[in-house]
């Protein structure tokens, strides 16, 4: 290949194949200074921003906060027309739909949950359209309930399984962008018809055919996505020529994604060091201005900042404040030692200044102890004054993902365009624990759910008798949950393939089979009480234990007290080992993430009393987070007993949420920065692997709770993903503030 | 309290040495000292701070005999955290009055090239051990009571005399150290005080920080569990300018 476009690039194997890694690595220029080279909002900037804001509160304002549905164009990578929110001001343009804030239908998924939320917000789906997906078009959902056996539907109704994605897109999957700006369309077109060839081969078995038919689709889809951006004015057959084209082009990329697919989480990847290369270029040549790379950045985030989808409000219990999750990775290092964070990683995260604090992009820094000190110093400092950021441990991941992986969702990392996951929400260990207790039958409904296994009916428990019936019951849970998962997956690809992002992905991909965990610490400190205290059991008049008494103390997880953090670390081996135990779709490999989103608040409403004495419905910790209040050895213990779980066998993330007062992390603000940087460098050395981080007194929360309207802007990191506070459920508000915020007096 | 008296007297050298007398821990510690700090809180004291918040630590037969190993190895679990930028406060109470086991604890801290730091309040005689001490220490935090001898005694029951020497002593010994006071309205907010704080203050070599720390009560409660009168319950929290103000009479502008 060669392009004009490439003139002053190093060439390398990336001109010969698709490596989008290998052209970074030649044509990066790290950066190890600090944030004084970056310049303010333009003008126009400001401008379009205000632009920005008023459609906010006009969404805001609008019925369940959702401005309007085209309840029409079944949405596709190029359905829509072009949209703008005013043409003349904007560098990048690219809208979801033909108007900002404007939520599209995108039935592939599932019909029924497109109706439940049109109507939800008042509006009614386009007739033909409902004929159409009713009548002759079958969909994800429709495919998911068509196999799903009766044990699984019982797991599933009693919230033993919870969050499965059969009735919404799965996301999670993360396109490599930047191949767009780099290749241009043509390029990666030809690519793919080399891949369909080498499939020519002379057994037409079920995978071959079902490989062929992929990649014929995402040959299609490539083409969409060059319709797409006619409708704008671009031609993006070839690669990009400058920067902004490459924002441009790599955004385009970005958009067929979301116009295409409904997923929990549609990431970006880890995009800033790449387009770097196009900033540094042209600034060098003297094409372009730092105050003018600022506004184009500015200008795409803006972009990132509008994208929407139209999902039911049942939905916002389980992910709550509208998330999509536009989770970016900013920074870590190379292997061969030079740092990956350049100029252009500072004028993402300073979009947080120029354009105020969001809850998108979900800016994550990987974060090395290796990192270069500005760099450390300023991602602080954001934090501290936004609340926005999230850390993962780039010296971690590193050793088995290389360095061009970027997070998807939360904490799930992932090569770009060589891998790709089965997201599969979570399982409820705690609920698992009590049916261990009570031979299956549901705690809260009663009801049977698994077979009959002989419960426990003594009045004292025995800690041998119930690890032996919780070790059984895992083994149920386990088998059931790579069932539902195995039909979900099978049919997401069969009736809602990801065809524009799988275009932007290596033929042979890894995809792994993304198990997750809730309720770690609720576990852990119950099998710590039965242990080292004595737990009694309270039993209804049908023989079911409803209630446990405590007698005594015992060890709590989040104190860094082996005792029970040893319990911790076996509960997540042994639940991984279950899993690897079967078989999965295509062969994904079993990983395991313990995140819980917002759902802990829906998974603990959902599940009894428990015997380390947490109360039916309380909450869940979050994450791997301990249990509201029961960490009374500070926060460094916390982490401490955290970063003991192991990453090798929870390489799907553990989300660890951590909030502290201003004044609690140091008296000025130098102080705060560097106290802020030396505890997440000893997070990291200890192998934790991710952190939010929030800093804020719990008044300020509670202020914003009963006046929303002073704090538009208000953003706090909850599980995985950060969220505009006023957008929050009350209930999950008083989560937030009744959760552990680290306070010195 | 008078048996356990005599055990310790018997085999003195031994336990003093490898053992202390622990009343807590914080793991994150911010505000005493550089950094990140583990910080040690050790019982007993031999100061009657009437706006004391730590009124547990005082008594000398409270808290619990811990052993060096333990508290070594309860540190290094945190070494992530506090090395190299941070390191390991130990206040209390009156942590010199412990003197013995400081010279082992710190001794091993620096063979793991910790930071260490004492905050004390310098109301001991220099004796050989303290000079022993100050060997393994890298910084003193030295809280000074009250410039004025008399009200000093007043205010926390013994006269400056010891701390003002103990800083004098630090000062000609090159240890650094960082002066603080608690600025209490109505007892440490005499101008003249204040003045006299600065010239003090300015006639000593390894001064690297002076800070004022803003009287507060929430030390209160703990006073109110042990059954006993809370003599400064009416005075006021200090307000921001009450603080300013008073750094600008000791010459120093505020961060």
């Amino acid at each position: 290949m060669n392009f004009k476009q490439w003139e002053g690039f190093e060439k390398g194997d990336w001109t010969q194949e698709i490596n989008v890694r290998d052209f970074i690595q030649r044509n990066y220029t790290p950066y190890t200074g600090d944030e004084s080279f970056l310049t303010g909002p333009t003008e126009k900037t400001k401008k379009l921003w205000d632009e920005v804001l008023e459609l906010y509160k006009r969404e805001h304002d609008a019925p369940g906060g959702v401005l309007d549905i085209d309840t029409k164009t079944i949405s596709t990578v190029s359905a829509h027309d072009a949209g703008y929110i005013d043409k003349d001001l904007e560098d990048i343009v690219g809208l979801q739909t033909d108007k900002p804030l404007k939520r599209a239908i995108m039935p592939f998924g599932g019909i029924r949950i497109v109706e439940q939320s049109c109507e939800a917000y008042g509006r009614k789906v386009d007739p033909e359209v409902d004929e159409i997906f009713h009548k002759y078009r079958k969909t994800h959902n429709d495919g998911v309930f068509s196999v799903y056996t009766p044990d699984i539907r019982a797991a599933r109704s009693n919230h033993l399984l919870t969050g499965l994605p059969d009735g919404y897109g799965r996301g999670r999957i993360i396109g490599d962008y930047r191949r767009v700006a780099l290749y241009g369309v043509d390029a990666l077109i030809d690519a793919k018809k080399v891949d369909l060839d080498t499939l020519d081969v002379d057994d037409l078995t079920e995978d071959v055919i079902r490989e062929r038919e992929e990649i014929k689709e995402q040959i299609d889809a490539l083409g969409e996505l060059k319709v797409m951006a006619s409708k704008y004015g671009f031609d993006i057959s070839e690669p990009a020529k400058n920067a902004k084209e490459a924002v441009q082009w790599l955004y385009f990329g970005y958009l067929g994604a979301i116009k295409d697919q409904n997923g929990a989480a549609m990431s970006l990847g880890r995009t800033s060091t790449f387009l770097d290369i196009y900033f540094e270029k042209d600034i060098n040549s003297g094409i372009l201005t730092e105050q003018e790379a600022q506004e184009i950045m500015d200008h795409f985030i803006m972009k990132l900042r509008l994208v929407r989808f139209l999902r039911t409000p049942e939905y916002n219990e389980l992910f709550s404040g509208d998330p999509v999750w536009v989770t970016e990775s900013i920074g870590g290092m190379g292997i061969d030692g030079r740092t990956l964070v350049t100029k252009n990683s500072f004028r993402l995260l300073h979009s947080l200044e120029n354009l105020g604090p969001a809850p998108e992009p979900n800016m994550t820094v990987l974060w090395s102890n290796r990192l270069p000190d500005g760099f450390k110093k300023y991602t602080t400092k954001l934090s501290i004054k936004t609340s926005s950021i999230q850390y993962e441990n780039d010296d971690l991941m590193r050793i088995t993902l290389g360095d061009d992986y970027g997070i998807a969702c939360c904490v799930s990392p992932m090569k770009i365009g060589k891998q790709m996951q089965f997201f599969g929400a979570r399982a409820n260990l705690a609920k698992t624990l009590l049916y261990a207790i009570n031979g299956g039958r549901d705690e809260k409904t009663g009801k049977q759910v698994t077979p009959k296994f002989e419960p426990i009916t003594s009045d004292y428990l025995n800690y041998d008798e119930v690890i032996e019936k919780f070790d059984q019951m895992m083994d149920y849970v386990a088998k059931i949950y790579i069932k539902a998962l195995n039909a979900i997956h099978y049919m997401h690809d069969k009736y809602s393939y990801e065809a524009i992002e799988m275009a932007l992905h290596d033929k042979d991909i890894i995809r792994t089979m993304a198990c997750g965990i809730a309720g770690l610490s609720v576990v852990a400190d119950s099998l710590s009480a039965i242990k080292y205290a004595k737990v009694k059991v309270i039993r209804d008049e049908t023989g079911m234990a409803v209630d446990y008494e405590v007698e005594g103390d015992f060890p709590k997880f989040g104190n860094d007290d082996d005792r029970v953090d040893e319990i911790a670390v076996s509960v997540v081996r042994t639940f991984m080992h279950k899993l690897q135990k079967h078989h999965t779709y295509r062969n994904s490999k079993h990983t395991l993430s313990i995140l819980t989103i917002t759902s802990n608040v829906v998974y603990g409403k959902a599940t009894g009393n428990t015997p380390d004495g947490r109360r039916a419905g309380a909450p869940f910790g979050p994450g791997a987070n301990p249990l509201h209040g029961r960490d009374t050895n500070g926060a460094l213990a916390v982490m401490n007993s955290i970063a003991k779980l192991p990453f090798e066998q929870a390489e799907d993330g553990i989300s660890y949420t951590f909030s502290i007062t201003p004044g609690t992390l140091g008296k000025s603000e130098d102080e705060r920065i560097t106290n802020l940087v030396n505890m997440l460098d000893g997070y990291f050395k200890q192998t934790g692997h991710h952190i939010n981080v929030n800093v804020f007194d719990r008044s300020l929360l509670i202020d914003a709770m009963d006046h929303p309207e002073k704090y538009p802007q208000l953003t706090i990191r909850v599980s995985g993903y950060a969220v505009n506070f006023t957008k929050l459920t009350r209930e999950q508000q008083l989560d937030v503030i009744n959760r552990t915020i680290h306070e010195r007096i | 309290m008078q048996n356990n008296d005599k055990e310790n007297t018997e085999n003195t050298d031994k336990d003093l040495k490898y053992f202390a007398k622990v009343h807590s821990y914080e793991s994150f510690g911010t505000v005493d000292g550089p950094g990140i700090r583990f910080v040690l809180f050790l019982q007993g004291c031999n100061l009657k701070c009437k706006y004391c918040h730590n009124r547990d630590t005082w008594d000398i037969s409270g808290g619990n005999y811990v052993s060096l190993d333990e508290i070594e190895a309860k540190v290094l679990k945190y070494k992530n955290y506090i090395s190299p930028r941070g390191g390991v406060t130990v206040t209390g109470g009156e942590p010199l009055l412990q003197v013995k086991f400081l010279i082992e604890f710190f001794k091993r801290l620096k063979k793991h090239d910790i930071h260490t730091c004492i905050d004390t309040a310098g109301m001991v005689a220099i004796t050989d051990d303290i000079k022993e001490l100050m060997k393994y220490t890298d910084l003193v935090l030295l809280d000074i009571k009250h410039i004025d001898p008399e009200k000093c005694k007043k205010l926390v029951g013994l006269s400056n005399k010891l701390e003002l020497n103990f800083a004098k002593f630090l000062s000609d010994s090159g240890i650094s150290m960082w002066i603080r006071q608690v600025y209490i309205p109505g007892f440490t907010d005499d101008e003249n005080d204040l003045l006299k704080l600065k010239y003090f203050v300015l006639s000593l070599k390894t001064v690297k920080k002076f800070e004022f720390l803003p009287y507060h009560s929430m030390g209160k409660f703990k006073w109110e569990k042990l059954g006993l009168n809370y003599e400064l319950a009416n005075v006021k929290k200090p307000s921001n300018e009450e603080i300013s103000n008073a750094y600008k009479i000791m010459g120093i502008n505020r961060l």
